[in-house]
C-alpha cells in the first residue's frame, strides 16, 4: 500500500481520510442503535419469559382471580381472564371483520375516485384515536347509568381493529389483477358477481391473514376493559352480557396489587399473552409468505 | 470536416453513417487509461463475463457494442468498481488504471469513482433544484471555491447552459429526458473525472437528444476519456475511435457468458472485421 | 361486440332486475359501511363534546391553563395533565427518533444480508409487545432501578440541569414514563422509516455514489432528503400514539399532578387520569371533566393524522417535481 499507488486516485483538498472517519462514526452510531433496539426487546422478552415461565402451571389455567380487594383468598389462576379474552375478542371480531370488508369492497369496486382518499383518511382518524378515548366513547355510548357489560368491550375492540382490518383488505383487494375483474365482467356477470364470487375469494388467504395480525394487536388492549369491564367476578363465565374479566386487565390489576404472588400470576399472564402474540402474529406472516409464494409460482 | 464511412467490398453494405471522427493516431502515441487482463465477473457462481482483455486509450471514446446479455453493462461496471455494490459479485483477473490495480489492498473504491465517472442509462438527476445537482458533489468533494464558476462550466460543457440558466433554482425533475440526461453528464463532469463511463447514455431518449449528446462527447474528447456501452451499432460507428465487440458464449448445462471478440480501431470492426462473429453481427445477420 | 349485443337485451329481460338489484345493493351495503365509519368518527366527536359539556361551560378553557384536580369542591383544570403529556411524549420523541433513524439505516443500508430479516423481525416484535405488559415490567424492574441506581447517579452526575432534580423515592414518574412510551414508538417509527429508506431508488443512489462519495455522504445527500417527507409523518404518528398512551403510562408515572422541570418527579398525563379515575368519578362534574380530557386527546390525535397527512402529500408531490 505505498502512498503512490493510491495518490493515482487521490485529489487536492479531497478530505478523503476525514470523510471516510466521518462516515466510519456515523455507522457505528447507527450499529450502537440496532443493538440497543435488539437489547430491549431481549430484556423485555427475557424477563417476561423467566419469570413468566416458570409460573406456568395447569392452575394458570384452570383456577381464577380472586375478587379485587379480597384479602381472604389470593388470586390462583387466569382462567376467568382467558376465558373472557376470547369471548369477548371474538365477538369483536365477529363484529370488526365483516364491516371492514365491506368498507374495503367498497374502497377497491365502487368508490368513484374522488371518494377513495375520503375512507381512507377516515380509516386512518379512526387508527389514530387512542384506545382510552374510544372506551370512553362507548362508555357514553351504552353505559351510561346501566352498568357495566362484556359487551361495551367488544364493541370499543371492535372499533379499534376496524381501520386494521380494512386497510389490510384493500391492499389485499388491490393485488387481485384487473384482469380477473375484466375477464369476468366481459362473461356478463354483474358487479356484485364478479366481487363476491371472483375477486373476494381469491383474498380470503389474505383477509385471514389480516384479522389475525389485527386480533393478536388488540389482544393486549386494556382500556376498554379498565373502563368498561372493571367487575371481576369470581370463577370462570362467558356471557358476555355481564362483565367478564380480561388478560390485559387481570395483568394490569395485579401488577397493581403488589404483592409478590399477584405480581408472579401477572408475569405468567404476560408470558402467556406474548406467547400468544407472537405464535400468532409470526405464524400468519409465515402463512402470508408462503401463499404469496404459491399465488407467485402459479401465475 | 464530416466523412462518410463507406463499406469495403468485401462485406455486404451495413452500416453508412456520417461521422466527425478523426483518424487515429500512431499506436505509440496512443497513452493507456485502462490495461484490463483476463477479467472474469461472477455474480455469486455464474459467470457474466470471461478471458476478457484489453487497452483503453486516452482521450478516445471507446464503444462497448454487442448483443444484449453479453455482459456489456458488468464489462463498464467493473471500471469503477459499481459492481462492488452488488453482494455476490466476484471478480477475478486484473483491471490496472495508469498501472495500479484498482482493487488493490490500499485502493478506496469512493477515491476510483471519484476519478472515474459514471453517466447511467436511464436519466437519474437527484430530486433537487437543476444548479443543486452539479453543486452537490461538488461541495460534498470540497470543490466549494468558485462554486457557481464551476456549475456554470459544467452545464455549458453539457451543453445545457443555455436552457437552463434562467432556471437554475427550479426542479431537475421539470427537464426533459434529454436534458436530464445531459444534466447528469453535466454533474458528473463538474467534479472533473479522468475518465467518463457511460452505459447506453441515449437509449432512453429520442434521435434529437441523442445526437446533442454525441455531439458532446465529441467535444470533450479532448479533456476526457470515454468508455461507452451501445447497443446502437450505428451510434458506435459515429462517434466511438475504438469499438470493442462483446458475444454471448455457451458452455454446458445452459451456462451462458459474455466475451470480448474482437477489438480494434471502429473502421476496422465496421468494414473489415477479423472474426466471422463481428462481422455476422454488424452486418446485422445476428443479434 | 355484435354477440354481446344480441344476448344483453335477453339478458336484462329474463333476470335483469335481479342483476340490477344486486348490484344496488352491493353497492349500498358496502358503502353505507363506509359512511358508518365517517359517522362513526363524528359520534365520536359528538358524544366526547356532549359528555364534556357541563365541564366545558363550568371551566371554559382556562381549563387547560390552571392546575388543579379537586372533587371534593368540584374545582378541576387539566393544566398538569396537559403539561404532563407533552413533556412525556416530546421526552420519548426526543429519544425515539435518534434511535429509530439509527435502526432504520441499520436495517436498509448497513447491515449484512444475513443480519437484516432477523432484526427487522426484532423490531416488528418489540411493536407487537402490549402497552400494559411493558408497564408492568416497567412497575416490577424499571421503577426500582429508576429509585435505586439511575435517578440518584443522574442527579449526582448532572444535577444542575434542571431536569435531573431529586429523584423520586418510589421511582415512578415523568422519567419511566418517557422510557417506556421510548420503547413503544420506536419501532413503529423504525419500520415505517426503514421501507422509506428501502424505497429510495437504486439509480439515485448509484448516481451519488457513482460520484465518488461515501456511503454517509450518499445517505445525507439522497437517502434522507428523498425519505423526509415520509419520515416526518412516521414521526408525527409516533408522536400520536404517545401522547394517547394511557395504560403504560400510568403504570410507571405515579398520578400525582405535579408542573415541573425535574424529570424525576411524580406526575400525570391526560390519558393516564382518565384511565386511573373515570370509575372512581364524583359526579356529575368529575366525569365531565374528564371526557372533557377526552376530548382534547381526541383533537390531538385527528390534528397530528391531519398533519401528518399533509406532510406525507406535499412530499410526493416535490419527488414527483
Amino acid at each position: 500500500m505505498s502512498s503512490a499507488e493510491i495518490s493515482v486516485f487521490a485529489r487536492p483538498n479531497d478530505r478523503l481520510r476525514r470523510r471516510k472517519l466521518v462516515g466510519r462514526g456515523v455507522e457505528l452510531i447507527a450499529w450502537f442503535a440496532a443493538a440497543m433496539g435488539v437489547a430491549v426487546l431481549g430484556v423485555l422478552v427475557g424477563y417476561v419469559a423467566e419469570r413468566g415461565a416458570s409460573q406456568l402451571s395447569l392452575d394458570l389455567f384452570i383456577k381464577s382471580q380472586a375478587a379485587a380487594f379480597s384479602v381472604t383468598s389470593a388470586s390462583q389462576g387466569l382462567a376467568n381472564a382467558f376465558v373472557g379474552s376470547l369471548v369477548l375478542i371474538g365477538i369483536a371480531t365477529a363484529m370488526a371483520v365483516p364491516v371492514g370488508i365491506l368498507i374495503a369492497i367498497y374502497v377497491s369496486e365502487f368508490a368513484p375516485r374522488s371518494v377513495k382518499p375520503v375512507v381512507n383518511l377516515v380509516l386512518d382518524l379512526v387508527a389514530g384515536i387512542p384506545a382510552i378515548v374510544v372506551s370512553i366513547f362507548i362508555y357514553g355510548l351504552i353505559e351510561v347509568g346501566h352498568g357495566q357489560t362484556g359487551l361495551a368491550v367488544s364493541y370499543a375492540v371492535a372499533v379499534i381493529m376496524l381501520p386494521f382490518v380494512a386497510r389490510s383488505t384493500i391492499e389485499i383487494l388491490a393485488l387481485v389483477p384487473n384482469s380477473l375483474r375484466e375477464a369476468a365482467l366481459g362473461l356478463g356477470a354483474p358487479r356484485w358477481r364478479t366481487t363476491l364470487g371472483v375477486v373476494l375469494p381469491q383474498t380470503l388467504g389474505g383477509i385471514l391473514t389480516g384479522t389475525v395480525l389485527a386480533v393478536a394487536r388488540v389482544s393486549g388492549e386494556t382500556a376498554p376493559p379498565l373502563v368498561l369491564s372493571y367487575v371481576v367476578s369470581q370463577g370462570v363465565a362467558w356471557n358476555p352480557v355481564h362483565a367478564l374479566q380480561t388478560v390485559p386487565l387481570a395483568i394490569y390489576e395485579l401488577g397493581e396489587s403488589g404483592t409478590p404472588s399477584d405480581t408472579a400470576l401477572a408475569w405468567a399472564g404476560a408470558f402467556v399473552l406474548i406467547m400468544f402474540i407472537l405464535v400468532v402474529s409470526l405464524s400468519a406472516r409465515w402463512f402470508a409468505a408462503r401463499s404469496r409464494r404459491k399465488l407467485g409460482g402459479s401465475r | 470536416m464530416t466523412e462518410v464511412v463507406t463499406v469495403s467490398s468485401s462485406i455486404e453494405p451495413a452500416v453508412r453513417v456520417e461521422t466527425k471522427r478523426q483518424p487515429l493516431p500512431p499506436r505509440e502515441r496512443l497513452e493507456t487509461v485502462f490495461e484490463i487482463s483476463d477479467l472474469e465477473a461472477l455474480y455469486g457462481s455464474k459467470s457474466a463475463l470471461k478471458g476478457v482483455s484489453l487497452e483503453v486509450y486516452k482521450n478516445l471514446v471507446t464503444a462497448i457494442i454487442g448483443p444484449s446479455g453479453c455482459g456489456k453493462s458488468t464489462f463498464i461496471r467493473c471500471l469503477n468498481r459499481m459492481n462492488d455494490l452488488v453482494p455476490s459479485f466476484k471478480q477475478q483477473g486484473t483491471i490496472r488504471y495508469h498501472g495500479h490495480d484498482i482493487r488493490a489492498a490500499g485502493v478506496d473504491p469512493v477515491a476510483v469513482r471519484r476519478t472515474i465517472g459514471m453517466v447511467f442509462q436511464r436519466p437519474n438527476p437527484f430530486p433537487k433544484s437543476i444548479f443543486d445537482n452539479v453543486a452537490w458533489g461538488l461541495k460534498v468533494l470540497g470543490m466549494k471555491d468558485g462554486l457557481n464558476e464551476r456549475v456554470e462550466k459544467a452545464l455549458t460543457q453539457a451543453a445545457l447552459w443555455d436552457e437552463a440558466k434562467d432556471r437554475l433554482k427550479t426542479s431537475a425533475l421539470g427537464l426533459s429526458g434529454g436534458q436530464q440526461q445531459r444534466l447528469c453528464i453535466a454533474r458528473a463532469i463538474a467534479v472533473e473525472p479522468d475518465v467518463i463511463l457511460m452505459d447506453e447514455p441515449a437509449s432512453a431518449l429520442d434521435p434529437i437528444a441523442t445526437q446533442k449528446i454525441e455531439e458532446l462527447m465529441h467535444n470533450l474528447k479532448s479533456e476526457y476519456t470515454f468508455v461507452i456501452v451501445t447497443h446502437n451499432m450505428q451510434q458506435a460507428a459515429r462517434v466511438a475511435d475504438m469499438t470493442a465487440f462483446f458475444s454471448i458464449s455457451r458452455g454446458e448445462e445452459g451456462a451462458r457468458w459474455g466475451e470480448l471478440i474482437e477489438y480494434d480501431a471502429t473502421e476496422k470492426i465496421f468494414t473489415a472485421p477479423s472474426d466471422k462473429r463481428t462481422e455476422d453481427y454488424v452486418t446485422g445477420r445476428f443479434g | 361486440m355484435s354477440a354481446l349485443d344480441t344476448t344483453e337485451p335477453t339478458r336484462r329481460s329474463l333476470s335483469g332486475r335481479r342483476v340490477y338489484f344486486g348490484d344496488t345493493l352491493l353497492q349500498v351495503v358496502a358503502g353505507g359501511a363506509a359512511l358508518a365509519a365517517a359517522v362513526l368518527v363524528g359520534l365520536i366527536a359528538y358524544k366526547l363534546v356532549q359528555g364534556a359539556h357541563l365541564a366545558i361551560s363550568t371551566f371554559g378553557l382556562g381549563f387547560l391553563t390552571h392546575n388543579i384536580w379537586d372533587p371534593v369542591h368540584a374545582h378541576f383544570a387539566a393544566g398538569a395533565f396537559l403539561y404532563g403529556t407533552v413533556i412525556t411524549s416530546v421526552g420519548a420523541l426526543v429519544l425515539a427518533v435518534p434511535l429509530a433513524l439509527g435502526i432504520a439505516l441499520f436495517l436498509s443500508e448497513l447491515a449484512p444480508g444475513w443480519l437484516r430479516g432477523p432484526v427487522s423481525a426484532l423490531v416488528e416484535t418489540l411493536a407487537a409487545i402490549p402497552s400494559v405488559v411493558i408497564g408492568f415490567w416497567g412497575i416490577v424492574v424499571l421503577l426500582p432501578l429508576m429509585a435505586n441506581h439511575i435517578e440518584p447517579a443522574l442527579h449526582s452526575a448532572l444535577g444542575w440541569i434542571p431536569i435531573f432534580g431529586a429523584p423520586s423515592t418510589s421511582g415512578a414518574g415523568y422519567f419511566p414514563a418517557i422510557i417506556v412510551l421510548t420503547i413503544m414508538i420506536t419501532p413503529i417509527i423504525a419500520s415505517l422509516s426503514r421501507e422509506l429508506f428501502l424505497g429510495v431508488p437504486r439509480e439515485l443512489k448509484e448516481a451519488a455514489l457513482g460520484l465518488g462519495t461515501t456511503r454517509w455522504e450518499m445517505v445525507r445527500g439522497v437517502v434522507l432528503p428523498y425519505a423526509r417527507g415520509g419520515v416526518t409523518a412516521a414521526v408525527i404518528l409516533g408522536l400520536g400514539r404517545a401522547l394517547g398512551e394511557a395504560i403504560a403510562v400510568s403504570q410507571v408515572i405515579g398520578a400525582t399532578p405535579y408542573i415541573t422541570k425535574n424529570l424525576f418527579s411524580q406526575g400525570t398525563t391526560m390519558g393516564s387520569k382518565i384511565a386511573v379515575q373515570f370509575l372512581n368519578a364524583t359526579p356529575p362534574l368529575e366525569p365531565s371533566a374528564l371526557i372533557y380530557l377526552g376530548l382534547i386527546l381526541l383533537v390531538f390525535s385527528l390534528i397530528v393524522n391531519l398533519l401528518a397527512q399533509l406532510v406525507v402529500r406535499r412530499a410526493s408531490r416535490r419527488l414527483r417535481g
